[in-house]
């Protein structure tokens, strides 16, 4: 091949500008750090922030609601993945918003990396989001794992952060490499790395199956432990628990969403013709998720660490909806299944960043206020906080009329119509289970006298962010329409 | 009719009232936050009245229904409307709400702003329940309603408050996940649909309805409660504040028994044929055993709680019957037990804040030092035992006279209750008021204030007022439970 005949077509870089801002902004934010005489590194965040909302409104002004492929058809531009960058820029920023205060008090995390590494993490979540071609998703995944590596121990003093940060990473690197082995193997089966060739290539018959069946077993354990459900969900309890409560914020929350999306890129997208292999393991990990989970969550008595299990639980009853999309080869119900999930996964974001974000509300330097008997009698030291809270707590209970409800209602209804009775009955069965704990947190609230009379201490920002958290909570369990259309809607445009 | 959306503002009214009164914060507005539930309670029943006076007796359709599509993707819809069944309940629940603001007037000092609120707000979910069409409306507000009373159990009730506030939610939570899964099952299977009206036309196989019966049964069981789910109505009501106490036994073990006449008789008829002898055995356990069971109590509240499982047995009994007699005798046994049993708590209420003890034990002689008291907890104890004349009588008596009719021995051991109910009612009367003063505590009584004077009354209006002449309230429900009888006789199965 002489060079004249070989192509040099420019990619169709308007698709991707949304992650080429973030990126080439990053690498700025991280150059103008070094200059940053503040010790508050004001302007860092501000960047910071400023970029995050340029990302989501460039996201949605190159959103087409077409379906469009570019870089040699490694990513790929559709509504799904636009609404979930814009969920994931929308909710970083609230992120960052809960954890300025928690981070100026402590000198370890206020520095110029905790931004910068943010937005890496950031910039990861969005391209596995976009990734239409398994490596895309894996280069997505490192660059994500990664910069949360890193910001798990960036308090490198404690010996708990450490401790966490390095199971974080050892347990994140076998998965990494359960993942790309999985992928080598769906290689040679099907010939190629690209999602929708891989499709194309099943849909007609022309891969070796029983590769293929080996290749979706590792691929689902890799997402297995992304998601953080059992049994690859020793990781959670002791990261959630390990890291400092801002860097909890921001692993609890936004990088579901991405999960989320790879499941159904890499699932649903391209091996959907294997989807009653990975169902049947999906399934497994539901039911373990929602058992481990709930029944281990009971015994906490630290507060992230509750959260974390109630975590592993909430993935679980999420992965429900994944399971049931094809029945018997008919795939009727899919849409429904799945908008079903992923508005559960939105909903739950919603609801862990504010239940995360009040613990770092509560905290203040010197104290971090994760024990559930560190919430005592809040309702005496700020009713409506405490009303927040119990709004939060029962959402994720599933007690209407908070958006849990309807979350859990939803996967539910895709469950029964599916024809699966049996899993309904055990999910609302382990869900009881989960109410038990979440009750605990509002009766230690409401019910006990406070140990700690100190006046909770926090920006008008955060304050009124969280209201807002609170009551979305509240207006998206009594008007939840809107949001599960678009759900459904986004799904039907880019399946 | 109206053009007002009635029912709507008998939800809303409520619910706004208690966000207006929790909005005036700390203790230091206490008098404002009072007066506030006060005027909220007393308008959430005035909007209620219209709905007896406009009423149509001839009709056994849904009346002053309101339709408004909610959550179009699910086909749920926010349906409200009435019948004869389901009017009555919305007014003793507003009725009952004003008198729970009254009660806990000087008594609640603590968080008297969210005190007021919680039961104003669990005013208005209740009414919704009573109040919805659709299903998923009526799942919503039905577990929804949970989380003001364990709060009030939890914050303003007794030693072991957390233990029963707990044992409440779980139990109920329990019984209505199962209820929940049944409701997406009956979704599926009409094709798409929550209004309850719909599925009572829903063609059903017997396999079908037996499952969805047994669902149902398990949510409401433990709702109403029935032997043997009952355990945790005692420690709820022994923990629970006067005004927690008062609406759990007037209004919540209420909405169990509504359910089986919305749900489970016209949704699955068959199975509620096949079914009925366990229903019955189990509410004849209910009024003779747990009958027995008040009888050895020594706390005053659990005696009472007991004798409502009781009560509410007869309920139950009364409709499983399948007869006009039986359920309207049942109907009425609920709303007289709403007035009665609501009665009953606040009169324990009354010497539970002077003496601060709800020990027959503790007590003896009350008539010495408080004889405007003792003859009204006279009326009441009376009509708990089924006195005539006063509307505990009438109830049971409509349902034994069904049962007659249904199966002598049925009915013989139902009339046991007439004896053990006298009993353990009166006993303790004769324990707690009578005879010598006990002790110093009842020695230094007061009698009661005129707030409580107007409270009482009011309840004595209502339990003399149905017991004398039930005939207004009879009325009303002719024609629905006539339909609703005609609709079980036939069968679904296809």
């Amino acid at each position: 091949m002489t060079l004249a005949e070989m192509q040099f077509a420019l990619p169709d870089l308007r698709l991707a500008s949304a992650e080429i801002f973030l990126l080439a902004m990053a690498c700025l934010i991280m150059i103008v750090d070094l200059f940053v005489r503040d010790k508050n590194r004001t302007l860092t965040f501000a960047l910071t922030q400023l970029t995050l909302a340029v990302s989501a409104v460039v996201t949605v002004m190159v959103s087409s609601g077409q379906v469009a492929y570019t870089f040699s058809n490694m990513y790929v531009g559709d509504l799904m993945g636009d609404l979930l960058k814009l969920m994931l820029d929308v909710v970083m920023i609230v992120v960052l918003f809960y954890s300025r205060a928690y981070v100026l008090d402590r000198p370890q995390l206020a520095k110029g990396e905790f931004y910068t590494l943010t937005l890496f993490a950031t910039l990861g979540m969005m391209v596995m989001i976009s990734a239409n071609h398994f490596l895309t998703i894996y280069i997505g995944i490192e660059l994500l794992s990664l910069s949360l590596y890193g910001m798990v121990a960036l308090n490198r003093d404690s010996v708990q952060a450490t401790e966490a940060a390095m199971k974080y990473f050892v347990l994140g690197a076998l998965a990494s490499g359960l993942l790309l082995y999985g992928m080598s193997m769906i290689y040679g089966a099907t010939g190629s790395l690209e999602i929708t060739t891989v499709a194309e290539r099943l849909f007609s018959g022309q891969a070796d199956m029983i590769v293929l069946l080996f290749g979706v077993v590792f691929l689902v354990a890799g997402i297995a432990f992304k998601l953080g459900v059992v049994p690859f969900h020793m990781w959670i309890p002791d990261v959630y628990h390990g890291a400092p409560t801002a860097v909890t914020l921001i692993i609890a929350s936004a990088p579901k969403l991405a999960a989320f999306a790879i499941v159904m890129r890499m699932l649903v997208g391209g091996l959907l013709v294997a989807s009653n292999d990975w169902q049947n393991m999906l399934l497994i990990l539901s039911v373990l998720s929602m058992a481990v989970g709930n029944f281990a969550a009971i015994a906490q008595t630290n507060l992230k660490r509750m959260l974390a299990y109630s975590a592993i639980s909430h993935m679980g009853f999420m992965l429900l909806g994944l399971v049931v999309g094809v029945v018997g080869g008919d795939a009727r119900f899919a849409i429904n299944a799945y908008s079903s999930s992923m508005f559960y996964v939105m909903t739950y974001v919603i609801t862990s960043a504010g239940t995360f974000g009040m613990i770092l509300l509560l905290s203040r330097a010197g104290f971090e206020s994760e024990e559930i008997s560190d919430l005592a009698g809040l309702n005496k030291r700020s009713p409506w906080f405490a009303a927040v809270m119990m709004m939060m707590m029962f959402s994720m209970a599933g007690i209407p009329f908070f958006v849990g409800f309807f979350a859990k209602f939803s996967v539910l209804q895709a469950v029964v119509a599916a024809g699966y009775l049996w899993l309904a009955i055990a999910a609302v069965f382990f869900s009881l289970v989960g109410a038990y704990y979440y009750l605990r947190v509002v009766k230690v609230m409401y019910f006990d006298v406070p140990v700690d009379d100190a006046p909770i201490v926090a920006t008008l920002d955060v304050k009124v962010l969280m209201s807002f958290n609170g009551l979305a909570v509240a207006a998206l369990g009594l008007f939840p329409q809107m949001l599960m259309s678009i759900c459904a809607f986004v799904l039907l445009r880019s399946l | 009719m109206s053009g007002m959306p009635l029912l709507s503002l008998a939800i809303w009214v409520p619910i706004f009232a208690g966000v207006a009164v929790l909005l005036t914060g700390a203790d230091r507005n206490a008098p404002l936050a009072r007066m506030l539930a006060l005027a909220g309670a007393v308008a959430g029943l005035l909007v209620t009245l219209p709905l007896y006076t406009g009423f149509d007796l001839t009709t056994p359709q849904m009346q002053f229904v309101e339709l408004v599509s909610w959550i179009p993707r699910f086909n749920i819809n926010y349906h409200l409307g009435v019948d004869g069944i389901s009017m009555l309940f919305v007014i003793l629940n507003s009725f009952i709400t004003v008198i729970v603001v009254l009660g806990g007037w000087k008594v609640i000092e603590n968080k008297v702003a969210q005190y007021n609120a919680g039961f104003l707000i669990m005013s208005g979910l209740l009414n919704g329940i009573f109040v919805s069409l659709d299903a998923m409306l009526f799942y919503v507000f039905f577990e929804a309603s949970l989380i003001p009373l364990y709060l009030i159990i939890g914050v303003w009730g007794g030693p072991n408050r957390v233990y029963a506030a707990f044992k409440f939610f779980l139990f109920t939570l329990m019984g209505s996940l199962l209820f929940l899964v049944s409701l997406i099952y009956l979704f599926v299977q009409s094709g798409g649909s929550f209004s309850i009206l719909d599925w009572h036309q829903l063609p059903l196989a017997a396999g079908q309805q037996r499952w969805i019966f047994l669902a149902f049964l398990v949510a409401f069981a433990v709702k109403v409660p029935m032997w043997p789910v009952h355990t945790w109505l005692p420690d709820a009501h022994v923990e629970a504040p006067t005004g927690g106490s008062i609406v759990l036994a007037a209004i919540a073990l209420k909405l169990g028994a509504y359910g089986f006449l919305r749900f489970s008789l016209p949704i699955a008829p068959d199975a509620s044929h096949e079914l009925a002898g366990l229903i019955i055995t189990l509410s004849l356990i209910a009024v003779v055993y747990i009958g027995f069971v008040a009888l050895v109590q020594d706390d005053m509240k659990k005696l009472v709680a007991y004798s409502s499982i009781a009560h509410m047995g007869f309920v139950t009994l009364g409709f499983f019957m399948f007869s006009a007699l039986g359920i309207e005798g049942a109907l009425v046994q609920m709303i007289s037990h709403g007035f009665v049993s609501g009665a009953m708590f606040f009169s324990i209420g009354v010497m539970y804040d002077r003496v601060h003890s709800r020990k027959i034990a503790d007590y003896g002689g009350v008539v010495n030092t408080m004889p405007k008291f003792a003859a009204f907890f006279m009326l009441f104890s009376m009509a708990n035992a089924g006195l005539p004349a006063t509307s505990g009588f009438v109830g049971e008596f409509m349902v034994i006279m069904g049962a007659v009719k249904f199966n002598f021995w049925v009915a013989a051991i139902a009339a046991t209750t007439m004896i053990v109910g006298a009993a353990y009612t009166l006993w303790m009367y004769k324990r707690v008021v009578f005879g010598d003063v006990g002790n110093h505590h009842v020695a230094e009584l007061t009698d009661i204030t005129p707030r409580e004077f107007l409270v009482l009354s009011l309840l004595a209006a209502g339990a003399l007022g149905m017991g004398l002449y039930p005939a207004p309230f009879t009325d009303i429900m002719h024609s629905s439970v006539e339909e609703l009888l005609r609709h079980v006789a036939a069968s679904k199965i296809l």
